[in-house]
């Protein structure tokens, strides 16, 4: 232990980390004997088959118990004082359960003992659960239900599907950095003059038109949406798998400019700066492989599997999404290139000025004076001021993870009732957290000023509101 | 009916008696008026014009041969050229003289070539040494000379809807010069010379009147010269060269129509088109000088709008009572050699005693023009284009026809545009007025809204309501088309109606698209309005966040 080597009194934090994460369905081994039948995932994979069906049995006695106290709202999550275990049924008699450790501090004595002490209060209930069904939300929009695996080839199917999905799904989690955004999960759009997005819906209809094959279309510009062909739902996690994973795989080519040496493996082209995300690299390869990732939409109702094409020129990025039964070809990849490419350049180069031109009239290319995050339920817009980047590992704020944590408190207040209200706080050194909600909306603001008193808050508050969301319906 | 002919002559003609030995037949371009002259006057003058319903009769003495009769503006005064030293006149005002009187030539020894009405009492006398102008004072039964200028004269011509007289001097004849004639004023107007073909091998009158005619072709007077096919030189074919001859600066060489073929032609201008009909092929072709040409940094030069096509076949209605019988019409021979052909759009058969309005019709060209942005651009500057370009545009939105979205937006750009360009037009007039500058200023006139105006109220009516009411389109096309609307109307900073808007709506309602409806609403492309704000919020039953977007909107208004 490195770290041990300090001096007395030094403390050590450790953050939350994934102790497991298992899938089962009681229905699949109901006789004594059989309990491994139930299990179709489980990680670490390491661990002892009895004490994974110990686990099992566990969590399935404890949500059999309290069903019997609520039986429409069956139990959640399990507190206990090294970890907490999250509950989720996404699909009937299908649980997932992930079991997080607790934050730990560790303190050394001066005789150099270290203690441990587990912090339990931290964890907050709603955004591990939120974390928990976006880990089913993800695999469904790559794999379709669990039921259809199935209906597809029996529980063997299943559990491949589980193994290869989540074999490298759980290793981008990062527990440690989860917070308010993640019980949004919302969507960050890009604020746009009507003109430029008329200029997009054309653009979009064309293309479709063009290219015929094509069913739904998305359209982002610097990783945040313009428009989406999807429905809310399915276009949620998308948004979240393109923003999260693909676009920043590849976001080193386009940082490493046009004469570097990963630059200069991609296909020449000198008309255009369109390329593929996913299918073929090089369109000049006779060999290139046209395999798109598959995703399943609609999966409540018409239940449709599509390839997903992701094209992207500069800082505009298309989503085509097409039949699966319809196998995109070389020349079709080369045709799509040809058309999209040059008019998606244009269209991202009209999209940059613009947008310029509009933050030049607005003002608002300054940096903004308030820290705030803000989410509307009806459209899932995301908005927060508090995040500076998303990255695929962590994502980095601005400001104490103790304001995070209270942010996430006012959250869970604000899920209890169904009427509009307001919550301030004052919080430590000098800042103030102010909660509003308002019909579909959420804002949280943070604060600091100095000896400010609760109406000079709630008058700061109302210049935001004023200021920043003019357009927008705020029930006072 | 034969395909495509889009020259038709008019269904009601102007019939006249034939022209034959005792029956000499006279036409009138200033007044537009056929003269039938029997035995000389004495046994009945005949005048018909286009307009008039009663042809004016009257007898006159026959003092010999008629040469040429035209009556003064407003049907005043008549006058009449038997020999080629003087002109005779005739009150038909009332309560005025009544005998004829005389007028000579003042130049001695010239001929009288013709004469033109300039006004009710101004007239020009044209000889072959000069131009005369005279004021006629029919009370005194008197002319007074005005103005007059010596030039060896070959020929004339007279324009009367901009009182230009041209006239071919020197000995091959192509130097013309022109004269304007406005409130009892002649001014000169600079020469110019009609290039040849190739130079004549000898010094004897090369350019004829046949080969020249003068029209308004879009507001501007233009010279137009039918230039022969000449072997020496390497063209393809003959061809028609347009003059342009403003009043204040000199004229110029604008545009050549390549007409690609020989043999004898004849010319009409028809809204603005140039027609140019070709007697050998008995078809005849059009040409518009604002569509695109090939430009060559002086001249632009036109090829064929459209295929050659006859004339409609033309039936001659068999006249009075012996239609109660059942005597089939007669087929009228088209492009006979006895047709003389007037400017604009005027055909005379003297042989068979009609005068014709040449017409364009505008749906065959539907089909003959499959290009759609070059199909409005032609449409647009016609007439009576608006139900024939709605009708196309109907026509783009369904099958068998259905054309692309690229098609279709640039053809809703190129209706925007001119809309656009009457909007502005009407606003600055409506500034103007408003703000009192308009006193003392004659020349402001309120803009004229032509056919090609094509509002949202037009489009709406005829062609989209329609459209999205047959959901014969799937209704992805059918979004994409309003979209595409829209997106013109706004690319021009067209307001936008909300009755556009509320048929968007309506149509993806219908198709339960309502996440489409919100991002529209999100990225206010369906503008606020108080009755969108109405209709989302009746929407809320169906659709739950219809609710927030209403209060939003209602917030902004």
């Amino acid at each position: 232990m490195a770290a041990a080597a300090g001096g007395a009194g030094q403390e050590k934090q450790l953050a939350p980390a994934l102790l497991s994460f298992f899938i089962y369905n009681p229905k699949l081994g109901p006789r004594e004997g059989e309990e491994e039948k139930k299990i179709l995932f489980y990680h670490p994979n390491e661990v002892e088959k009895n004490e994974k069906i110990r686990n099992v049995g566990l969590c399935e006695a404890i949500v059999q118990f309290t069903r019997t106290f609520s039986p429409s709202k069956p139990a959640k999550s399990l507190h206990t004082q090294k970890n907490r275990q999250f509950f989720n049924e996404p699909e009937e008699n299908f649980w997932m359960v992930m079991v997080v450790r607790n934050p730990i501090i560790e303190k050394y004595h001066k005789d150099g003992k270290p203690v441990i002490e587990y912090q339990e209060e931290e964890l907050l209930d709603k955004v591990y659960s939120s974390v928990l069904q976006q880990c089913y939300s993800m695999y469904k929009l790559f794999n379709g239900t669990f039921l259809k695996a199935i209906e597809d080839g029996g529980v063997r199917v299943l559990k491949e599907r589980l193994e290869k999905f989540f074999h490298r799904y759980l290793q981008t989690l990062h527990l440690q950095s989860c917070d308010l955004l993640d019980v949004f999960c919302g969507i960050s759009f890009f604020p746009l003059d009507k003109m430029t997005y008329l200029k997009i819906q054309s653009f979009i209809n064309r293309m479709e038109e063009s290219l015929n094959i094509v069913k739904y279309t998305a359209f982002l510009y610097n990783d945040q949406l313009i428009w989406s062909g999807l429905e809310q739902d399915d276009m949620r996690i998308l948004y979240k798998y393109l923003t999260t994973s693909l676009f920043p795989r590849h976001i080193e080519p386009e940082l490493a400019g046009r004469d570097s040496p990963i630059r200069a493996e991609m296909p020449g082209n000198l008309q255009h700066y369109g390329r593929f995300l996913t299918g073929p690299l090089n369109l000049n390869d006779p060999e290139a492989k046209c395999r798109f990732p598959k995703i399943f939409v609609n999966t409540d109702g018409t239940y449709e599997e599509l390839h997903l094409i992701v094209y992207k020129a500069m800082s505009a990025a298309v989503c085509f999404m097409i039949d699966a039964s319809m196998q995109p070809t070389l020349d079709f990849c080369r045709k799509l290139d040809s058309i999209v490419g040059p008019q998606l350049t244009v269209l991202a180069s009209d999209i940059c000025e613009q947008y310029n031109i509009n933050k030049r009239i607005s003002g608002s290319e300054k940096e903004p004076q308030f820290k705030f995050i803000y989410f509307n339920h009806m459209n899932l817009a995301e908005k927060s001021t508090i995040h500076m980047r998303k990255t695929p590992s962590v994502s980095l704020t601005s400001v104490h993870p103790d304001l995070m944590k209270i942010l996430g408190d006012i959250n869970s207040d604000f899920t209890r009732v169904d009427e509009d209200e307001e919550i301030i706080v004052k919080a430590m050194s000098d800042y103030w957290v102010v909660g509003k909600k308002s019909d579909q909306r959420e804002l949280y603001v943070i604060l600091n000023q100095k000896n400010a008193n609760l109406i000079e808050v709630n008058e700061e508050v109302k210049k935001l509101c004023a200021t920043q969301f003019n357009n927008i319906f705020f029930l006072d | 009916m034969s395909r495509g002919c889009y020259l038709a002559l008019c269904a009601r003609p102007v019939q006249f008696e034939k022209a034959n030995p005792v029956n000499c037949v006279f036409f009138d371009e200033a007044n537009k008026q056929v003269f039938a002259v029997r035995s000389g006057g004495a046994t009945g003058v005949v005048v018909k014009g286009l307009e008039d319903k009663n042809p004016i009769s009257f007898r006159m003495e026959d003092k010999g041969e008629v040469k040429c009769i035209k009556f003064s503006l407003g049907n005043k005064i008549l006058a009449v050229q038997r020999t080629s030293k003087s002109v005779d006149f005739l009150n038909f005002i009332p309560d005025s003289p009544q005998l004829e009187y005389t007028q000579e030539c003042k130049t001695k020894n010239a001929n009288i070539l013709g004469f033109c009405w300039t006004s009710s009492t101004e007239i020009v006398f044209i000889t072959d040494q000069g131009i005369e102008f005279y004021q006629v004072l029919p009370e005194k039964r008197s002319l007074k000379l005005v103005k007059n200028q010596n030039i060896n004269v070959n020929w004339y011509m007279y324009c009367p809807e901009s009182s230009v007289i041209l006239l071919s001097t020197t000995v091959l004849g192509n130097v013309l010069q022109p004269f304007y004639f406005k409130g009892g004023t002649m001014s000169k107007l600079s020469k110019f010379e009609i290039e040849l073909p190739a130079a004549p091998k000898s010094s004897k009158l090369s350019l004829s009147e046949r080969d020249i005619a003068m029209a308004t072709i879009y507001g501007q007077l233009y010279v137009l010269y039918l230039r022969h096919h000449s072997r020496t030189s390497n063209s393809t074919g003959a061809e028609v060269v347009l003059y342009h001859l403003p009043r204040e600066s000199s004229c110029k060489k604008m545009h050549i129509l390549k007409l690609n073929r020989t043999g004898k032609f004849a010319l009409n201008v028809v809204d603005n088109l140039v027609v140019v009909h070709h007697q050998d092929t008995e078809t005849s072709v059009i040409f518009d000088i604002k569509l695109k040409g090939e430009f060559d940094g002086t001249v632009t030069l036109h090829q064929l709008v459209l295929p050659a096509r006859s004339i409609q076949p033309y039936q001659i209605p068999v006249a009075g009572p012996a239609s109660v019988t059942n005597q089939s019409p007669v087929p009228c021979k088209l492009y006979s050699s006895s047709w003389i052909v007037f400017q604009p759009d005027i055909i005379i058969s003297a042989s068979e005693g009609y005068l014709w309005n040449l017409e364009v019709k505008l749906e065959p060209v539907v089909n003959l023009l499959p290009d759609k942005g070059k199909l409005m651009d032609f449409l647009l500057q016609r007439k009576e284009c608006k139900m024939v370009i709605l009708s196309v545009c109907s026509q783009m939105l369904s099958e068998p026809d259905r054309g692309t979205l690229a098609v279709i937006a640039t053809v809703f750009d190129k209706l925007n545009h001119e809309y656009k360009k009457y909007l502005e037009a009407e606003q600055s007039y409506t500034m103007v007025v408003e703000t009192g500058q308009s006193r003392g200023n004659p020349l402001l006139k309120r803009p004229v809204r032509t056919q090609a105006v094509i509002d949202q109220s037009d489009m709406y009516t005829h062609v989209l309501s329609v459209f999205t009411e047959k959901k014969e389109a799937p209704h992805k096309f059918t979004i994409a088309v309003l979209m595409e609307y829209i997106r013109s109307l706004n690319q021009f900073q067209i307001a936008v109606q909300h009755y556009l808007y509320e048929l968007v709506i309506k149509t993806l309602v219908q198709h339960n698209l309502f996440y489409m409806l919100h991002q529209f609403l999100q990225y206010h492309v369906l503008s606020d309005s108080k009755p969108l704000a109405c209709l989302l919020l009746s929407l809320e039953s169906i659709y739950p966040p219809a609710h927030q977007l209403s209060l939003d909107m209602l917030k902004v208004l």
